[in-house]
């Protein structure tokens, strides 16, 4: 258990960080004319995995999000876009309770998991986030061995009885994350050791292993060169067949690549929901053709 | 809708290049046309000569934005309506230069029938179809131009006329055929030329689909007239 609570700070720090730079972010930005009332496009969805309804997010007095209405689907990569501050990564982690690691910040509305409400006073966060895993924009593996990266979850949430199952877990998880071939013969070894692209690939191994539902991406390329972002991306392509996929990303040309769905985010409201074969060809909202054909609003 | 200012200056001076230098090709190939059909119906051979001769410079130009579009799909990767324009263009130059060609043909027959044009009147059955072709062009220009997708729809609305016409003008012509078969050379230059000004009523078509395309993001070839018009220009009365 001590393993956890080291890991939690630098969590809660790289979130607090998020917080800093969103109320940046507002002193900076630009108003702009157009109203923005309601998400245009497809933001609900038939059986959807994940859903919120009339979702705030507060930062002590400052509202960061205003009522988001949003489903996820079963085995869909939906790419989260938007201006920085715009509240994409805030979104993302009200999915799996990690805004819960931030004293000030506080979320309302409806968020189910199948149905469930996620926020319910029974919920466990910690088994949440089994559920749904998370990776972060600069990859973090735990200062072990690759091994351990990534039988760590397993071990704390007893998903192998004996060290034969957990090999198995490590090796199905690594495999599935497109990294096994390079890191068989070295599995004892550091994982901080491994390159950005494969500590990234460490962490998507980490999140697998304690068989997730939903795993949520926090811009999960933007510190890796194109070959290995390259090789995520057909990743996730790979992984989306198993789970469902939400993906905040900067780029994109990614969310163009990898998506089936594209949420536009803009000052805290969710402005439109589409297919992404439509927002990139012929977005609604006028805003969003603003975002992603590089205009000034 | 009124879309804002790129952020990069050079990417929407490329786009506005772009689209300056459709602007020009359009202005090209248009005088190539009239001056195609005012060599045709006034037995000009001089006029003819320059028109048949002059069509590299069309061709000169589809390559040069082709190659431009090439390069700010490489450099910028466009997007909706950006992306839209470049594929629109794209689509836009290969019936311009295809225009120029017809334009060009014209002007060949044009020279063998001036040669014969006291003895022949044959050509002037083809007033009223240029007359129809060349203002289809010239609003289909314009639509482009000036991103007019109701001009479009009109225009797309009025392709019938020129099939119309052009039958009534093949028939007529049949009929000088079978009167004098010694005619049947001329006669067929003749319907060679309003074959190509048929032809160049399509490719205005085209030029109005691509714009429609370009403005509201939907492909309107091969489909119902009617069933575009109700689906992105409902409660207007285009057509009439």
């Amino acid at each position: 258990m001590t393993d956890i609570i080291e890991t939690l700070p630098s969590m809660a720090k790289g979130s607090s960080e998020s917080a800093e730079v969103i109320s940046q972010a507002d002193n900076t930005r630009q108003e702009f004319d157009v109203e923005i009332s309601g998400t245009v496009g497809k933001p609900l969805i038939k059986n959807p995995k994940m859903s919120s309804r009339n979702c705030d997010v507060f930062y002590g007095e400052k509202q960061a999000i205003f009522n988001i209405n949003l489903d996820i689907g079963e085995n869909e990569i939906i790419a989260m876009i938007g201006p920085s501050g715009c509240g994409k990564s805030t979104y993302l982690r009200v999915l799996n309770r990690m805004n819960d690691t931030i004293p000030i910040c506080r979320v309302t509305g409806e968020h189910t998991l199948d149905g469930e409400d996620i926020y319910g006073k029974d919920q466990d966060p910690v088994l949440l986030r089994a559920r749904v895993g998370m990776v972060f924009q600069k990859p973090n593996p735990f200062p072990k061995s690759i091994y351990d990266n990534v039988a760590y979850g397993a071990r704390l949430h007893g998903l192998a009885s004996n060290r034969s199952e957990l090999d198995d877990v490590v090796e199905a998880s690594l495999i599935k994350a497109g990294l096994f071939k390079e890191v068989k013969d070295d599995l004892l070894k550091p994982g901080t050791g491994l390159s950005g692209g494969q500590q990234q690939r460490l962490c998507i191994a980490r999140a697998i292993a304690v068989d997730p539902e939903v795993i949520l991406m926090d811009e999960p390329t933007s510190a890796l060169d194109p070959i290995a972002t390259a090789i995520i991306e057909e990743l996730m392509d790979e992984l989306k067949e198993k789970y469902t996929i939400a993906v905040v990303t900067h780029s994109m040309q990614q969310a163009a690549r990898v998506s089936q769905r594209t949420a536009y985010f803009h000052m805290g409201k969710l402005v439109e929901v589409n297919d992404t074969d439509k927002v990139f060809t012929n977005p609604e909202h006028q805003l969003t053709e603003n975002y992603i054909t590089g205009r000034f609003g | 809708m009124q879309l804002g200012q790129h952020i990069s200056h050079r990417y929407g001076q490329n786009l506005e290049g772009i689209r300056n230098n459709v602007l020009t090709m359009g202005g090209l190939v248009e005088s190539q046309a009239d001056n195609a059909v005012k060599a045709l119906l006034e037995g000009n051979a001089e006029l003819a000569e320059e028109v048949a001769t002059s069509d590299y410079k069309v061709n000169k130009m589809e390559v040069t934005i082709d190659e431009q579009c090439v390069q700010v799909i490489a450099r910028n990767q466009p997007a909706a309506k950006d992306l839209r324009l470049v594929i629109a263009v794209v689509k836009v130059i290969t019936d311009l230069e295809r225009i120029g060609d017809e334009a060009e043909k014209i002007g060949r027959y044009s020279i063998k029938l001036a040669k014969k044009q006291a003895k022949n009147t044959m050509h002037t059955e083809l007033t009223h179809l240029s007359q129809l072709v060349l203002s289809m062009l010239h609003d289909a220009l314009d639509a482009f131009a000036r991103m007019d997708t109701e001009l479009a729809m009109k225009i797309i609305a009025k392709g019938d006329q020129i099939n119309t016409e052009y039958n009534s003008v093949s028939r007529l012509l049949i009929t000088h055929m079978m009167e004098d078969p010694r005619n049947i050379k001329d006669v067929l230059r003749v319907t060679w030329c309003a074959r190509s000004l048929e032809r160049i009523g399509d490719h205005s078509r085209n030029i109005c689909e691509y714009v429609v395309y370009l403005v509201k993001g939907a492909d309107i070839r091969h489909t119902n007239l009617d069933d575009v018009l109700a689906d992105y220009f409902p409660g207007k009365d285009i057509t009439s």
